[in-house]
């Protein structure tokens, strides 16, 4: 293994990801490696975040070359991660790790984050602090040791709208460690074990018919001390880098030209001229536009990332995602006329990952209404761009500065 | 200026080029804000319209020779400056901002595009490379002689023919007669870039000032770029273009038109998005700042979304000019497209948020207002663009 100065100064340029690249290849011939055997490899190698530090399946490189390795490996038909089942993770709580783990949590999680060995969910929302997180009423307590240095926590409290914790191994999860001081102060991040005992998971239904997401029973949950991310009380700032990530997670994905919700629509207008009328050519064209101009937004968003860190712009890219997807996915259920009549399937399920393009235009409509209210809604959104990007004052506040626990509620 | 590498190699269909700004480009920029800061104000520009001589033409002649402006898409073997469609795009960028009264986009974009497709960038003739140095080094100005709504791919004007050439011409001389309508920066120029039909049809060069050319101003929707009727009447002309050349020659000069003109209605779109953000902090009603009720806010957070957008795709159509990619005509449409409803949304919204002072003459918001209407309807709507891309994208119509 290379020492960290020696694979940062090597790794500075696409020649040398795909000699990388080769080199993990040769080694482990993906035709005939398992699967999990091959993506541990390749995390070892380096190339799976190749902007991840080394050792932590990164090589301190410019994320844009990501690509390159990408592009190679799938070139070699190398099996991948699929990003699509282990999206909270990746998008989430990887980036949080990296921020706030010590050096054991990192190297204990991300691995297996990376490869979908273990899945991880978000136990943030609950049934009372939504938009209003900070306000949450989760209670973790100290457990054992002494309560100033206690080794392990009790935690307690309902959370809601959990996806994925059906097929999660971990969450992310924030929780009130102090009721007697204003509600950002209070709070503490933690790692769950969601096998731990006092963890139940219900589905909960969604307008869709199926149950991507949950409500989250916490009863007495244990967790030791090591499983915390930040120091105690410092959950809000915690929490600010996932949710920061989240939205460029949810915002900033790469797609092709044409490829994302504006698919569906563009086949059917050329497949089916019947169908096409003069007031939808001109919103398609619209769409058109706008998906093609937030694609390009998206690749400049990541080109500054990859100078630095996400700030409050992935807000903007995902409040344009949200209302695109919304618009696209309503023309098409329109296009499809006699076809935007039926629905694929009301069957209650409980899916492998989250689908936004998959499937019917009903389904599509009906799924991406959802997409302005995960990960912050859009409403919430536009506010933290006209406070933090724009400066312009903040709400008048009436829960700043009273203790949690003497808030109205 | 430094040539930036991306010139030498073209970027595929699809892929993205760099869409941040160089070192180099920030430079440029601090440069044109330096000057405009000291001599195009709103203020200044504000009286210069109320003058009869709408355009300015000595911050034009420091904006285009002192900074050296007029020749960045003129190769350096030219006395150009040898850049590319990113530095041009930058400056187009501050002339929206400042609302500048300089026709830095009739002539050291649209023409000189123009000029450069039709004579190429090693001209065989002396009198092109002599007139392409003059128009870099800010000597002389140009305009193209074509209407300022017409768009890459509308149709040719007709309206200007060639005539017989009078007694004593020289051998290759010919004469032009004919009108032309709502031309852009046209009246501070020196040469005028005519296509005139003829057998064949051809682009030629026109002295401003010669006997047989007449300009008249227009009263225009936007005075920070007043339009002009230009009509000749046997006036002394060069061909520099003929045929499929000519036609090509303004085609690629109304593309280049349209996308840095989409970088200028950024830049405006920014400004005032800028202007609205610090008015509504400082303006108190109800015993608060206007910018603290939510309903505004949330108005100008959707301005701010757009103006990212916008600045995404302006960046994309220069990138795409600048690396000559196939992809030009898709990126220049969507550009202009969205480029030209965001300008004028911003300065729509930078009126209303003003309130009554917004509506006034001394205000500088209408000079944005009228610029950005203005400028959405020159070099093709955005419907015009939307239309285009349909047959771009194979999207046709019902
Ligand atoms: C598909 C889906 C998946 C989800 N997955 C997860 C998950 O994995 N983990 C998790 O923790 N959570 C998850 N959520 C929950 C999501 O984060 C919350 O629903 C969201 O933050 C909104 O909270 P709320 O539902 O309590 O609505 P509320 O906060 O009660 O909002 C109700 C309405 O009021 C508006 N509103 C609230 N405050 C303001 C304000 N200050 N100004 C203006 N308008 C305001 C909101 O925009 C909304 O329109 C998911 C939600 C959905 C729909």
């Amino acid at each position: 293994m290379l020492t960290d100065t020696e694979a940062a100064d090597q790794a500075t340029g696409p020649d040398d990801i795909r000699r990388r690249v080769r080199e993990l290849l040769e080694a482990h011939d993906p035709a005939s490696t398992p699967r999990l055997d091959f993506l541990r490899a390749r995390f070892d190698a380096g190339l799976a975040w190749v902007h991840y530090p080394v050792g932590l399946g990164g090589l301190g490189a410019p994320r844009t070359l990501q690509p390159v390795a990408d592009a190679e490996l799938a070139a070699a038909s190398a099996p991948a991660n699929d990003p699509r089942r282990i999206g909270i993770g990746l998008g989430m709580a990887a980036p949080t790790i990296l921020a706030f783990g010590t050096p054991q949590q990192q190297q204990r999680w991300l691995r297996p984050l990376w490869t979908g060995e273990e899945v991880w969910c978000q136990l943030f929302s609950e049934p009372g602090a939504g938009s209003d997180l900070a306000g949450l009423a989760t209670r973790a307590v100290p457990a054992t040791g002494n309560d100033d240095a206690p080794d392990g926590w009790r935690v307690s409290g309902q959370k809601v709208w959990t996806s994925m914790a059906h097929k999660a191994r971990w969450a992310i999860l924030v929780a009130r460690t102090d009721p007697d001081v204003p509600k950002h102060a209070g709070l503490t991040y933690f790692a769950c074990d969601m096998t731990a005992p006092g963890v139940e998971v219900r589905p909960l239904r969604q307008l869709t018919g199926e149950a991507e997401f949950n409500e989250v029973f916490l009863a007495d949950v244990p967790i030791p001390d090591s499983d915390r991310l930040g120091a105690v009380g410092n959950g809000w700032r915690v929490a600010q880098t996932t949710l920061m990530n989240e939205r460029v997670a949810i915002g900033g994905g790469t797609t092709p030209r044409e490829g994302g919700m504006i698919a569906g629509p563009v086949a059917t207008w050329r497949d089916q001229p019947g169908l096409r009328t003069p007031g939808l050519h001109d919103r398609l064209l619209r769409l058109w536009v706008d998906a093609e101009v937030a694609r390009i937004a998206g690749a400049r968003l990541r080109q500054q990332l990859a100078a630095g860190r996400p700030g409050p712009e992935g807000s903007a890219a995902k409040l344009v995602f949200a209302r695109l997807n919304q618009e696209i996915s309503a023309f098409e259920v329109e296009l499809a006329a006699g076809d935007g009549l039926l629905y694929d399937d009301w069957t209650m399920t409980r899916p492998e990952g989250a689908n936004f393009y998959g499937r019917g235009p009903g389904y599509r409509y009906l799924r991406a209404r959802g997409n302005s209210i995960e990960g912050g809604t859009s409403e919430i959104l536009r506010n933290i761009i006209a406070e933090r990007v724009l400066g312009l004052p903040p709400e008048i506040r009436v829960d700043k500065d009273v203790p949690w626990k003497d808030l109205p509620r | 200026m430094e040539r930036p590498a991306a010139m030498t190699q073209p970027t595929p269909r699809g892929e993205i080029p760099d869409l941040l700004y160089s070192e180099a480009e920030n430079d440029l920029r601090q440069a044109v804000k330096a000057l405009f800061a000291e001599r195009c104000r709103p203020a200044d520009v504000l009286a210069r319209i109320e003058t009869g001589e709408t355009y300015d033409l000595p911050l034009w002649h420091a904006l285009a020779a002192d900074l050296g402006c007029a020749g960045l898409l003129v190769p350096e073997s030219l006395g150009g400056a040898g850049a590319s469609y990113r530095e041009a795009a930058v400056v187009a960028e501050e002339t929206g901002r400042s609302a500048a009264p300089v026709p830095y986009l009739g002539s050291a974009v649209v023409a000189t595009a123009a000029l450069l497709a039709a004579v190429g960038a090693e001209p065989a003739s002396d009198d092109d490379s002599k007139l392409l140095a003059s128009l870099a080094d800010g000597a002389q100005t140009a305009a193209l002689a074509i209407a300022f709504e017409s768009w890459p791919g509308s149709e040719l004007p007709g309206s200007v023919r060639v005539v017989a050439p009078s007694a004593g011409d020289q051998a290759g001389g010919a004469r032009l007669t004919g009108t032309a309508a709502r031309i852009a920066d046209a009246l501070p120029a020196d040469v005028l870039l005519v296509p005139a039909d003829g057998v064949p049809y051809g682009l030629y060069v026109v002295d401003a000032h010669a006997h047989g050319v007449t300009r008249s101003p227009v009263v225009s929707l936007d005075s920070t770029r007043q339009l002009c009727d230009l009509t000749l009447d046997a006036a002394p002309a060069r061909r520099v273009a003929a045929g499929d050349a000519a036609t090509a020659a303004v085609a690629a000069a109304l593309s280049a038109g349209a996308a840095m003109l989409a970088a200028e209605q950024l830049g405006l779109a920014e400004r005032c998005l800028e202007m609205t953000v610090a008015y509504v902090k400082e303006r108190r009603q109800f015993a608060r700042q206007v910018g603290s009720f939510q309903a505004i806010k949330h108005r100008l957070a959707d301005l701010y979304v757009s103006v990212a957008q916008a600045r995404a795709v302006a960046r994309y159509a220069a990138g795409c000019l600048a690396d000559d990619s196939p992809d030009v005509p898709v990126a220049v449409a969507m550009a202009k497209a969205y480029c030209g409803d965001a300008a004028v949304k911003a300065a729509e919204e930078c009126v209303q948020l003003h309130g009554g002072i917004g509506f006034t003459w001394e205000h500088p918001a209408h000079l944005y207002l009228k610029r950005a209407k203005s400028g959405s309807v020159a070099f093709g709507t955005p419907d015009r663009h939307r239309a285009a891309l349909a047959g771009l994208v194979n999207l046709p119509g019902a």
